[in-house]
């Protein structure tokens, strides 16, 4: 993801002299570092200054520029947040915050690089849209939207680097806003969005051996949610399963649920979170989701899945 | 980037005029409201009517081509009245400050006419000063950048990496001003904080163009930025007094925010007449 996003940003850049991209010490991956060898003047690194960072992106797009911050994802939110709300948000300003490796993806650095909260806390704030594409593909159309958009301030949370591809079949195109089908299926449908899709589709492939048809939406944009399509996924699916890898509170988990009972929803649902908790565990990405109580089996089994 | 040329001098007395008028404006408008931070508009009164008269520059059609932006968002009111006597913001803006048919609140909000960003919490409008700053030379521009900082700002770090930051990229378009009134909304801050002194050594050594100046005197405001060298940014350290032209709110800090009662406000006219005359 990380990669796609650095080639159509150089390649978005090659075109609209307007883009120039703020990072924070993050060593510019894949087509970043061409970015900057070819357009040294819009390649600004402010040092371990986060705050900077974001107040130079929000001083750039007032006049005129369309800067992209980007860095670490809770370095990119966390640290400078108060810039994101005031400077960013409150000022509702086209500038794109890119935050790395969302959820647990810097799974062996510990709770101090886990955004295990970033969705929340961008979905919280006023005029922020909150964008979490699950692979390559979809952050490449996230990444052009971003970069044409003029509406105000985006976080687009992506993994780093290395996510399969989830979406070349799906039935329909990534669009802005809209919860998107990428597996077609009729008995029970799972939403789900950013690098945790691959445990959408393992969950998939355990239904489907009981004899089951799923379904697997990408609901990619946190904010604005589609309120419409899920409440139509509630209505027209018998069991609906959401699986994300972010906090509880907050969470695109509980809208679901807050949707299902204002919309008097009749499937069954269910919903899997990362946990309340800090994890002082180390290893891969699995390891870490497996640690909040997110591996394969644990959710198969809650489903009923044996 | 060159620095661009004035023929004109500043006018002094006319501007002390100019200062007497906005002080006497934002007493009248303190009746209004509890609260309107008068002493810290006070203290860069004469900063800011130097800026707008003197240093921007304007297009034919009387348009600034340049940008000022006030970090220290609690000292918005001179900034009102100065906009509202050059007709951007009008007297009704004003009459209905901090109400809800209004459009103006105690702190500057991005999409008001004349207002360049929205400040208020502090230690935000350098970064963002420094940005403008940076895309202005990346167009190619010669627009200048003027930001007016309080002394309590820069005890937010993230001052210091908008200072880091501008330096590093040698920024000779952003041109800062700091009121250095000594009082933060508390205490007087080098009885607090006295460790942070000296000041203009620490700035020196961040890379900035340095200039310390009588904040209340707008020749000396206007010939720091004129007479800088101009191969980097400068911040102007100006020396000002919290509640300038009232002898009971200066240096004292209740004045931060109240404003004065009846008997109060015919005493700080009589005051300000008293020093026209």
């Amino acid at each position: 993801m990380r990669n796609k996003f650095a080639d159509v940003f150089y390649e978005l850049g090659k075109a609209d002299p307007r883009l120039c991209i703020v990072v924070a010490d993050i060593s510019p991956a894949g087509s970043i570092a061409k970015f900057r060898q070819d357009f040294p003047e819009r390649f600004i690194n402010t040092g371990v200054a986060e705050q900077i960072m974001i107040g130079m992106t929000a001083g750039m797009a007032q006049r005129g520029l369309r800067p992209f911050a980007y860095t670490i994802a809770t370095f990119s939110l966390y640290r400078p947040f108060e810039m994101v709300r005031d400077d960013l948000c409150y000022q509702n300003l086209p500038v794109t915050v890119v935050g790395i490796g969302g959820g647990v993806t810097y799974s062996t650095l510990g709770a101090t690089h886990h955004a295990q909260e970033d969705v929340s806390i961008a979905c919280s704030i006023p005029n922020l849209s909150v964008v979490a594409p699950c692979d390559p593909s979809e952050a490449a159309a996230a990444t052009r939207w971003c970069a044409a958009q003029e509406k105000g301030p985006v976080y687009l949370r992506l993994g780093k680097a290395g996510e399969p591809d989830f979406t070349a079949k799906a039935p329909e195109p990534w669009e802005f806003g809209r919860i998107r089908m990428i597996k077609p299926g009729s008995d029970v449908c799972i939403l789900s969005y950013g690098p945790i899709m691959k445990r959408a589709f393992a969950v998939a492939d355990r239904f489907e051996a009981a004899g089951k048809s799923v379904a697997i939406a990408s609901a990619h944009t946190l904010k604005p949610l589609d309120r419409e399509r899920i409440e139509q996924i509630l209505a027209g699916f018998k069991h609906v399963v959401v699986i994300e890898e972010c906090a509880p509170n907050g969470s695109l988990s509980m809208r679901v649920q807050q949707i299902a009972w204002t919309s008097r929803a009749h499937c069954r649902l269910d919903t899997f979170t990362l946990q309340d908790e800090f994890k002082h565990c180390y290893g891969s990405h699995d390891d870490l989701l497996d640690e909040h109580g997110l591996a394969v089996g644990a959710i198969c089994a809650q489903l009923g899945l044996t | 980037m060159p620095n661009p040329r004035r023929s004109n001098s500043f006018d002094l007395s006319s501007a002390r005029q100019r200062c007497r008028r906005y002080r006497r404006r934002i007493l009248d408008i303190s009746q209004q409201v509890s609260a309107l931070h008068v002493a810290p508009a006070f203290s860069c009164t004469e900063i800011t009517d130097a800026i707008y008269h003197g240093l921007m520059r304007r297009a034919p059609d009387g348009s600034f081509q340049d940008v000022f932006l006030m970090s220290k968002g609690h000292g918005c009111m001179i900034q009102y009245v100065i906009l509202e006597e050059l007709g951007i913001l009008t007297r009704e803006d004003l009459d209905l400050y901090c109400t809800p048919r209004g459009r103006l609140g105690a702190h500057p909000d991005f999409g008001t006419p004349g207002i360049a960003a929205s400040t208020g919490s502090l230690g935000h409008g350098l970064g963002i000063a420094t940005g403008q700053a940076c895309a202005e030379r990346m167009k190619g521009s010669d627009v200048l950048i003027y930001c007016v900082l309080s002394d309590g700002e820069f005890q937010e770090g993230s001052t210091w990496e908008a200072m880091m930051m501008a330096a590093n990229l040698k920024l000779p378009n952003l041109i800062a001003f700091m009121d250095n009134n000594d009082f933060s909304g508390l205490e007087r801050m080098s009885e607090g904080h006295q460790a942070f002194y000296p000041l203009i050594e620490k700035i020196d050594a961040f890379g900035w163009e340095t200039a310390e100046v009588d904040g209340h005197n707008g020749t000396d405001i206007f010939n720091a930025v004129t007479g800088r060298r101009g191969d980097r940014p400068l911040l102007v350290v100006c020396h000002t007094v919290k509640g300038k032209g009232v002898s009971f709110m200066e240096h004292v800090p209740v004045w931060h925010y109240r404003s004065p009662n009846a008997a109060e406000l015919k005493q700080a006219i009589a005051e300000l007449e008293k020093d026209e005359a």
